[in-house]
């Protein structure tokens, strides 16, 4: 049996404003959802969006900031109808929008409780069975008499919650709430959800936190620009997001880079900055050798602004001298958006002596395993004279996005693997 | 189908949206009990508060009518400020909640995008808040009878519970339109205090009726709060045995066509209150 059938929803919002009728009449003629405003005044929030979940099931729903899954999931609340299409839901069904959504402030938490409890579908006496329950989940004993203009948010959301699943619903619909009070209670809150997928309730969760679809939930959803990319099993889903979203990080990181690309490209102007210690970005040096493009490849020799972490990564940079220049060292620095530098070093410093530059030539960095954490990074590049002084120094000029599935944490990461024996059970690495 | 679904499965679904608000009766007493406990909770007086209007309307009116011109009222009114109070009492009753309800949805404007319950509710838990209030007037304004010695009629205090009813009726069919249109046109309720305003003077709270010219006294006649406070001076004020059931039966005759047709409104527009609240 399907808990939820969504049969070509569509939703339009009006994108500026609010509606006017611009007479009474016309407001109670106009077929419903169909009225007021031009094409370009409305949002299409949802295009079309079809999918079932079955009974039982616990389903991510992904997707850009703006992609309609909170319209989604309010359709599936039943809070708006659909501009057209279907949404059906079947059981008894909570949603999780926004924790404590009209607590009153003046009055105490325990009356809070009843009131919320009763507006989520409950009877009075259901509230009061769970009473004990849910103050105990929400660790309020202590609180729960005071009014709730007292209480830190914190405190509201925690009661929130637990009044919205000790509902015992059969379809539970979350909205990106789970970052609700400290780590212990978000473990609770985790561990809540685990039980009731195991009574079998149907979950859908949407959310930014996409371990949490991958270590959770039977499926995933991707909607993106209100539409739905696809259904199925969360880890394919999201990898496939995932490198969506790359391509875009891609594009956008170009069009920044452009800038002071086509600036050096043009033969640049110099932008000494007033500190030299303290440069932040610029570019500086006698040009008697000029590095006139700077491009970072991947392993396919394409160029990028996307690696992912431990593919390889090659920094191209195309260099030319008037005439032959002499005491010429090339330099790469990458450093992370904080400030901290990961890696650097120079033609110098790795044994070579100074050389020589004449005319048009290529000088390429090349990195195996490009083994930094997920991040953004900026590039320095430089070409020197063995005192130091610049012919041509690019700082901070490029930018480059390290993606990783591992969230792990530090500077680098070493190349590694695990081992484990005797009485020690890990699998999955 | 549950029963916290937003999608009744009954073929009107009008019909089944009325359903479901009968079944969230107890959250609307919740929320009355929480309305009338919040709004003076941290206050000094407390309830006393929700006299202090009527009983100032009181004070000035019968000052104005008694004091400054005592010919300007009829003589047969004994003792005027009783008279007053009679009609003053449900007036107020009817204009602060029809006030507070048209604020209604707006202010709770964060409930109905976020949560899913009948939105209804709101209106008329700003409704019977004003009910609450009324009938704890109610005893004072019995005790303020008693002390001028106005003849209370036993018999005619029955009519009293199908006055109110049918008040609590034509309140909740007004509420329910006046709060779903003012999500969408926003000055009505502006609109509305002065609407309530002129409604207060064509309603014989301040003269009785009789004293109003016959060429003019029809246009009273279609005010339904005509008749309410007509039914209410009758049973609380005049002695003598009720004789204006044909008032208040046609008065609720009406009632049930503006409930009918406000509910009806309201229903139409609830698909669009999350969205423009």
């Amino acid at each position: 049996m399907n808990a939820i059938e969504a049969r070509d929803v569509s939703k339009v919002y009006r994108a500026h404003g609010r509606s006017r009728f611009t007479t009474l009449k016309s407001a109670f003629l106009s077929p419903r959802g169909q009225r007021g405003g031009s094409p370009e005044a409305r949002f299409q929030a949802l295009k079309g969006v079809t999918f079932d979940v079955a009974a039982g099931r616990s389903v991510g729903v992904v997707g850009r900031n703006g992609s309609g899954k909170s319209t989604l999931l309010k359709m599936m609340a039943g809070i708006g109808r659909p501009t057209s299409g279907t949404v059906r839901v079947n059981g008894r069904l909570s949603a999780l929008i926004e924790l404590g959504a009209g607590f009153h402030p003046e009055i105490s938490g325990r009356e809070n409780v009843l009131i919320n409890g009763m507006m989520l579908g409950l009877t009075r006496r259901q509230v009061e069975r769970r009473f004990d329950e849910i103050v105990t989940f929400a660790e309020m004993e202590a609180f729960i008499d005071a009014p709730v203009k007292t209480y830190s948010s914190g405190m509201q959301a925690r009661l929130g919650f637990a009044v919205a699943v000790h509902i015992e619903p059969d379809v539970l619909l979350v909205d990106e709430v789970l970052a609700v009070g400290d780590e212990s209670f978000s473990h609770k809150c985790l561990d809540r959800f685990a039980e009731l997928r195991r009574q079998g309730r149907t979950i859908v969760l949407v959310t930014h936190a996409l371990d949490l679809v991958t270590r959770h939930c039977h499926e995933a959803l991707w909607l993106d620009k209100g539409q739905l990319r696809a259904q199925g099993d969360p880890q394919r889903v999201i990898d496939a997001y995932l490198t969506d979203v790359a391509k875009e990080e891609n594009v956008a990181l170009a069009a920044s880079d452009a800038a002071s690309r086509s600036d050096v490209e043009a033969g640049g102007t110099q932008r000494l900055p007033a500190n030299m210690f303290e440069a932040s970005e610029g570019r500086w040096g006698s040009r008697e050798v000029e590095i006139v493009g700077c491009d970072v490849v991947d392993a396919e020799g394409q160029p990028t602004h996307v690696i992912e972490s431990g593919a390889g990564m090659t920094v191209r940079l195309r260099v030319h001298a008037a005439g032959p220049v002499g005491d010429v060292v090339f330099g790469v620095g990458i450093f992370r958006t904080d400030g901290v530098c990961c890696y650097g070093s120079n033609t110098l410093i790795e044994g070579a002596p100074p050389g020589e530059v004449a005319g048009s030539g290529e000088v390429a960095f090349h990195v195996p395993r490009l083994d930094l954490l997920e991040g953004t990074y900026k590039l320095d590049v430089a070409a020197h004279r063995q005192n130091g002084v610049p012919y041509d120094y690019h700082r901070l000029m490029y930018t480059l996005r390290v993606t990783s599935a591992i969230k792990d944490s530090g500077v680098f990461r070493p190349a590694h693997r695990w081992t484990f024996g005797g009485g020690v059970r890990i699998s999955g690495l | 189908m549950g029963r916290a679904d937003g999608h009744p499965a009954a073929t009107v679904p009008l019909l089944a949206n009325f359903q479901r608000l009968v079944r969230y009766r107890a959250l609307i007493r919740s929320l009355v009990a929480r309305d009338l406990k919040a709004r003076y909770r941290g206050t000094v007086f407390g309830f006393a508060w929700s006299f202090v209007n009527p009983l100032l309307y009181l004070l000035v009116y019968s000052f104005v009518f008694t004091v400054v011109m005592p010919g300007a009222r009829p003589a047969d009114l004994q003792p005027y400020a009783a008279f007053l109070f009679c009609g003053i009492l449900p007036w107020t009753w009817f204009s602060s909640s029809l006030l507070e309800a048209s604020n209604a949805l707006v202010a709770g404007g964060n409930l109905i995008r976020k949560v899913l319950f009948p939105a209804e509710v709101l209106p008329i838990v700003s409704v019977l808040s004003g009910l609450a209030n009324f009938c704890f007037g109610l005893p004072i304004l019995v005790a303020f009878l008693v002390y001028n010695q106005v003849p209370i009629v036993p018999g005619d205090l029955l009519w009293l519970p199908a006055i109110v009813a049918v008040q609590l009726l034509l309140t909740i069919g007004l509420a329910l339109l006046a709060s779903a249109l003012t999500v969408h046109f926003r000055d009505l309720r502006d609109l509305l205090q002065n609407l309530l305003m002129l409604w207060f003077f064509a309603t014989p709270i301040l003269y009785p009726i009789s004293a109003v010219p016959v060429r003019f006294r029809w246009i009273l006649e279609l005010n339904p709060f005509t008749q309410l406070a007509v039914a209410y001076q009758e049973t609380l004020f005049r002695g003598g045995a009720f004789t204006e059931w044909e008032r208040v039966a046609a008065v609720g005759v009406v009632s049930i066509v503006i409930f009918a047709v406000g509910y009806a409104v309201f229903d139409r527009l609830r698909d669009s209150l999350p969205e423009e609240v």
